[in-house]
């Protein structure tokens, strides 16, 4: 595999720039948390953006490092899914975020542009419930087959409420 | 036999009385089979001896870490780590702990980030010898697994003297460690890095030019840069295949820029050259080892931990004789203290890949929300489809050198 050498390496200004040229719009609410590029998208456009990203030759954002997801119950569109991906040869990381609807969560699968995403998606699936479009395989991973709720989602409890052994009045509380 | 294979999908059972190819049968492979070393399950459609199509069922030992970590303080979540990836918990315990640090800005001392990286270091060691020892027992040859576990029951009590626990050893705190390297500790390192490298060429005399270790390993489950990285994988695995990313170059965290190592890559990604990988690990392992030691000597004596005394657990006996200590001590065990609002990606090389923590901190007790990214269930993705075609020896061979540890797979 030929990976280009890349003469004035990429930094998160000149990526950051790259995008906004190429997307404009799409891709916003720049932000820097602990030095590591953050952007928003949509979910109609993501596979656009990944790919670009992906294929780029000055980008190349080759290494999709983990997808997963984070519910925001108090927010109107309460499902984030978050990538992140890694560019060896600028050595430098990217986070997108593409808040969805939570009652009905679906996104475009990124199973079309990497294998190793299959899984990922899956376990996002399995514990929040969001409907990967386009993926082969969309079952439960770690979770039995028959569950029914989607457990890192925020309404659901960690223990089981009927407990009455930890109730407060038990230790004073 | 060309045909029945090009008919199969990935991660599709195929079984069906009304096909032609009913000749097909199915065979449980775990979840408690001698040769998958853990409760790994696959569901494999055999034609003879060669496996036709697989899919992996995972998930027996989900303990629902991440849901769990949402209702725990920070410095109550180590435990959690340490039962990722057993066989080198103190990899995951810094890992948090540094994951942590970030997130709140902690500058560690050099001194600190030196012990870590022994640990870390030493950490990698067993998880290879557990690698490395075991698929030698998988192919045939137990002895030299038997000279590398009691190297590993010496790193443990390494582990032992620094912490008091072996396997799920949480050590460190967030902010340093909870005690200092003792005397006693620092002689055991020693005497460990000067035995082991003649125990390590004694393993690999046993193995590295046995012919019926190479015809058994070499060529099996070969995997090339493309694929590897298509499934994202990360470490000893990804370099066998001959691209040298590492996250302790790429990204150095814990001052691993001030070392001087190498980062040795195979050419076929075969099984033969993960364990080639494995090996040359350990020893750039010693070697760090070895620096560390050295540049340790030059540190100023007695500094274990950061200068942080709102988010380092203060010593027991200060709790109960010194007014600061034991407010600081209340507020961190009730998690009052004043923690940033943002989130924070922090990676490690841990002994089987780039191990992430994505943590979402709403300035809250505990976490909004923590993400373990994990090595081997991302790399564990490939076996299904890659053991089409393969003999079913082959397949327990390639999954002994996957080093999957079913922990760090179910989380």
């Amino acid at each position: 595999m030929e990976f280009k050498r890349i003469m004035d390496k990429l930094n998160n200004d000149s990526l950051l720039l790259r995008l906004q040229e190429r997307f404009g719009e799409v891709v916003r609410k720049p932000d820097l948390p602990y030095g590591l590029l953050t952007l928003e998208t949509n979910k109609d456009q993501i596979i656009e953006v990944l790919e670009f990203l992906k294929k780029d030759e000055d980008l190349q954002f080759i290494y999709l490092t983990d997808i997963t997801a984070v519910h925001y119950p108090e927010q109107e569109l309460s499902m984030a899914v978050v990538y992140h991906l890694h560019s060896f040869v600028n050595k430098l990381r990217i986070r997108l975020k593409v808040y969805i609807n939570g009652v009905n969560p679906e996104i475009p699968s990124a199973t079309i542009l990497w294998k190793g995403a299959n899984w990922m998606e899956r376990e996002t699936y399995d514990f929040f419930g969001i409907q990967f479009l386009g993926h082969p395989d969309l079952n439960r991973i770690l979770n039995m087959d028959d569950m029914e709720a989607f457990p890192m989602r925020k309404e659901f409890p960690l223990e089981d409420p009927n407990r009455v052994d930890k109730k407060d009045y038990f230790f004073g509380r | 036999m060309a045909d029945s294979i090009s008919k199969i999908t990935a991660n599709a059972p195929v079984y069906n009385d009304n096909d032609s190819q009913d000749e097909l049968i199915t065979l449980n492979l775990g979840p408690t089979h001698p040769a998958t070393h853990g409760v790994f399950q696959n569901v494999l459609q055999m034609d003879g001896e060669r496996i036709v199509s697989g899919v992996s069922t995972i998930g027996y030992i989900h303990r629902a870490f991440e849901k769990i970590a949402e209702h725990r303080p920070f410095y109550q979540i180590t435990p959690l780590t340490d039962r990722l990836n057993y066989c080198s918990s103190p990899i995951n315990n810094m890992g948090w702990h540094m994951t942590v640090e970030k997130l709140l800005n902690i500058e560690m001392p050099k001194r600190v980030d030196y012990m870590r990286v022994i640990i870390m270091e030493l950490a990698r060691i067993t998880d290879h010898i557990i690698c490395n020892g075991i698929l030698g027992v998988d192919t045939g040859a137990f002895s030299g697994f038997l000279y590398l576990m009691h190297e590993r029951e010496k790193i443990y009590e390494i582990y032992e003297e620094i912490c008091g626990s072996r396997l799920t050893t949480n050590i460190g705190r967030i902010g340093g460690f909870e005690r200092d390297f003792n005397e006693r500790s620092f002689d055991k390192i020693r005497a460990f890095v000067k035995r082991f490298p003649a125990v390590l060429a004694e393993f690999t005399q046993l193995f590295d030019r046995n012919r019926i270790f190479i015809e058994r390993t070499s060529g099996v489950a070969a995997v090339d840069i493309e694929t590897a990285l298509d499934y994202s994988w990360s470490g000893p695995i990804l370099r066998a295949t001959g691209l040298d990313y590492d996250v302790r170059v790429q990204e150095p965290y814990s001052s691993y820029e001030d070392f001087d190592f190498d980062i040795p890559v195979g050419t076929n990604g075969d099984v033969y050259d993960r364990y080639m990988v494995r090996n040359e690990e350990m020893r750039q392992s010693l070697r760090i080892i070895e620096q560390a030691l050295s540049k340790l000597e030059k540190e100023p004596k007695g500094i274990f931990h950061a200068d942080v005394p709102e988010f380092y657990l203060p010593p027991k006996e200060k709790v109960y004789n010194n007014m600061e200590a034991l407010i600081y001590h209340f507020k961190i065990v009730m998690g009052e203290i004043e923690t940033p609002k943002s989130e924070v990606y922090h990676a490690v090389e841990g002994a089987n890949g780039e191990l992430g923590f994505y943590l979402i901190n709403d300035g809250g007790r505990s976490p909004y929300r923590l993400h373990f990214r994990r090595p081997s269930f991302v790399n564990y993705a490939m076996y299904a489809p890659m053991s089409r075609g393969m003999l079913l020896s082959d397949a327990i061979l390639n999954m002994s050198s996957l080093n999957v540890i079913a922990g760090e797979l179910d989380a």
